[in-house]
């Protein structure tokens, strides 16, 4: 059997309305886009929340945000993923149960299910950065705040978190990265994202070593965007002095 | 919920599991081989080799795994048609297994590298100086100590792998996850075999990585 090798088969018709292959692969990118973006800040909120609770000297606290990493970080993301898509909706109050699963577009349902999903997977990860990063701190710190009349909330407020979540960068980047690649689950729940729109392409035109050679490029080219993009702000909000972060 | 339908597909499951654990063993297995190699590679003294390896590694952490298993799984029988010219049947296991071999060893590629770049330069140094070639020393000298020294950061990723096997439900492939779900829709009860393929991952996962807790503290100099 011979294959046909086409690279213009991007700008040919997909046969549905008066769309082009490369349109898919555009829609499907928002979709990864609009994905991880509002799973990050999801996961940076919590997962900031949870760093400080695993540091604070109370044990409930901190016991509570160790297991919260541990259930997260030890069942795989399909399964989760599964868990938000089929059973969650099902434990949700009557209306609310309705709305999600009558009112909603499918798109949209398996949207929030993905995101709220990766936010939460994600926080767990986010949570040992941030962590690692405030207990990489001189203990003299919180003495210090403490000698200055500041409380606990301040002291994490004024003088922990400002330094810690700047010297966390480089490890957060490549979380902020492996959201993008891991909101290709979405693809499985029937949200039409990058890799979807590959699949769809490669079953309607048979192209299918162009279809996924360009979704690898339009990742590789993703990728490589963030990562200049946090390495630029890496070097804006670097701390001054210390030589981990190469400060000015 | 009723969760007493799982007792009789429990053989079901562990023909699933069997095949999560077989898939994790000979991923890691192959992938840590290809994975020294490319560290190796990357390495070594050669310009055209070290920036093979580097664009290797690059190109397979810059894309998600989803999309290497779905890819191999529409490429693989073609590819084999081209080299062998005949039509070659290969299951979605073959084509999941080269998929993990291939993805993974970007990833033990960076933790045997790391693992072999923590070692004196000296020890290379005395082992030129015992009349070793550069392959004996790197056989009996360097790797031996870096492996020893990677052993919890090599079952660490061994138990991600472990984890994103699941990922061949996308290929129909039967293992844990793809077991459950089935068997549960099957009988209309999803939502528990779902939660306890959960549970089951979970507590193997989370056992395993208190296991390398251990062990790091242990093996800590």
């Amino acid at each position: 059997m011979n294959y046909n090798w086409d690279w213009g088969i991007f700008f040919k018709s997909t046969g549905i309305g008066s769309e082009i292959y490369l349109e898919w692969f555009i829609t499907g990118l928002g979709w990864t886009i609009a994905i991880a973006l509002a799973g990050w800040v999801i996961a940076l909120l919590l997962g900031t929340l949870l760093g400080v609770l695993r540091t604070v000297p109370n044990r409930w606290l901190a016991g509570v945000a160790t297991a919260y990493v541990e259930i997260f970080r030890n069942v795989p993301l399909l399964v989760q993923l599964f868990l938000w898509y089929f059973l969650v909706p099902d434990l949700l109050p009557e209306p609310l149960e309705l709305w999600f699963k009558q009112d909603l577009a499918p798109a949209t349902s398996a949207y929030l299910s993905v995101v709220v999903c990766l936010g939460l997977f994600t926080a767990a990860r986010v949570c040992e950065q941030v962590r690692t990063g405030i207990q990489a701190l001189p203990k003299g710190q919180i003495a210090a705040g403490y000698a200055m009349g500041f409380r606990l909330p301040q002291i994490y407020r004024e003088v922990l978190l400002p330094q810690a979540l700047r010297i966390v960068i480089p490890p957060l980047t490549s979380e902020f990265l492996n959201i993008f690649k891991n909101s290709s689950v979405a693809s499985l729940i029937g949200l039409m994202e990058l890799l979807a729109q590959t699949k769809q392409t490669a079953e309607f035109s048979a192209n299918l070593f162009e279809a996924f050679t360009l979704a690898t490029l339009i990742y590789f080219t993703l990728n490589m965007t963030l990562m200049m993009l946090m390495r630029t702000v890496e070097k804006k909000v670097a701390v001054p002095g210390l030589i981990a972060v190469g400060g000015k | 919920m009723d969760f007493s339908a799982i007792i009789p597909a429990l053989p079901g499951l562990a023909d699933g599991l069997w095949m999560t654990l077989k898939l994790m063993a000979l991923g890691v297995l192959g992938g840590v081989l290809l994975g020294t190699l490319l560290a190796l590679l990357r390495l070594s003294p050669n310009k055209l080799l070290a920036n093979f390896a580097a664009t290797y590694v690059n190109y397979f952490r810059s894309i998600p795994l989803l999309l290497v298993i779905t890819w191999f799984y529409f490429a693989v029988p073609f590819i084999l048609r081209w080299i062998t010219g005949e039509d070659t049947p290969v299951g979605a296991f073959a084509s999941c297994l080269v998929a993990f071999v291939m993805f993974e060893a970007a990833y033990f590629c960076e933790i045997v590298r790391a693992g072999i770049q923590a070692i004196p330069r000296g020890q290379m140094g005395a082992a030129s100086a015992l009349g070793m070639t550069y392959a004996q020393s790197m056989r009996l000298i360097i790797l031996p100590q870096a492996f020893r020294k990677m052993t919890p950061l090599l079952l660490q990723q061994s138990i991600i792998l472990f984890q994103d096997t699941s990922l061949v439900y996308t290929v129909g492939l039967m293992d844990f996850l793809n077991a459950a779900r089935s068997r549960g829709d099957i009988i209309g009860q999803a939502h528990e075999f779902l939660i306890f393929a959960g549970l089951v991952y979970f507590t193997l996962s989370f056992a395993a990585s208190q296991l390398v807790k251990h062990l790091q503290k242990r093996l800590a100099v």
